[in-house]
């Protein structure tokens, strides 16, 4: 197991921006923060009132410039393949359409207010995520 | 509106802050078999433990302190579609190593992978809602 106390701080630190965000969001826009959501109902353009799911995708666009200006912003080098990602796009577009949420809207927004429907979801999700990678890592 | 972009914004930071935005991690974090990486655990004790309190002010509210109609999820309905729904949202998160949020605000930093990743999530979202119609 690995234990990093500097990673684990800063996961901290960023899960409670992440919550201040949420929490920014409901109590003046009475809106959930739920990107796979936000994105979904984005795209439909039958929608009125659509300003703040724009708003908010922008803001979450430029936020690696904005966090540029404190801090390095961290060197990433994804290897995973073209065809993997788009089969994985694929899959978290239909599912989380399907189950009406992701990470954020389930994970952390619907077990903020102790939905039971959320913490079923999220459990399920961590699960399926956690035997993908055990069949990619330790299987193939 | 401006509210929501600084909302948008705050999120952002806290999931490049926290490491949500780099696959590696996420596949760390799901490895719980292997050299398991407990960090990205502490992502949803913060969010969520800040949130808590907001969305329990709001339970008994209608209305934001903007006056804007207060709307939470009232589906309580654990069905096929929800756990189907979640399991195939799994398998993609475990495969890429992105969700949503992290592939919005690595658009720039990563702009082939995560531009691919969201142009099939979208089209997977219109696929599903087509033949849900």
């Amino acid at each position: 197991m690995i234990w990093d106390t500097t990673a684990i701080w800063q996961a901290l630190a960023g899960g409670l921006l992440i919550g201040f965000a949420a929490s920014v969001l409901l109590i003046f826009n009475g809106k959930i923060a739920g990107i796979s959501g936000i994105v979904g109902q984005a795209l439909n353009r039958s929608l009125h009132g659509q300003g703040w799911r724009y708003a908010f995708l922008i803001g979450l666009i430029i936020s690696p410039l904005i966090y540029g200006f404190f801090k390095a912003v961290p060197q990433i080098s994804i290897t995973t393949s073209d065809t993997i990602i788009i089969i994985a796009g694929l899959l978290v577009g239909i599912g989380t359409r399907m189950g009406n949420g992701c990470t954020s809207g389930h994970g952390v927004c619907g077990i903020a207010r102790l939905s039971l429907r959320s913490i079923v979801a999220t459990v399920t999700f961590m699960v399926a995520g956690a035997v993908t990678v055990y069949i990619l890592r330790h299987m193939i | 509106m401006i509210i929501a972009l600084i909302a948008g914004l705050v999120f952002g930071l806290g999931l490049i802050l926290s490491g949500m935005t780099d696959p590696e991690n996420i596949h760390n974090f799901l490895d719980i078999s292997g050299n398991w990486d407990p960090a990205l655990m502490f992502v949803m004790v913060g969010a969520i433990s800040l949130s808590a309190f907001a969305f329990f002010w709001a339970k008994s509210r209608s209305q934001t302190i903007l006056g804007e109609p207060l709307v939470l999820p009232v589906n309580t309905i654990i069905d096929r579609h929800l756990i189907l729904g979640a399991t195939l949202f799994g398998i993609g998160w475990g495969l890429a190593g992105f969700c949503p949020g992290p592939a919005v605000a690595s658009i720039i930093s990563q702009p082939h992978k995560a531009g691919l990743f969201l142009i099939s999530m979208i089209v997977g979202m219109l696929v599903f809602h087509r033949f849900k119609k």
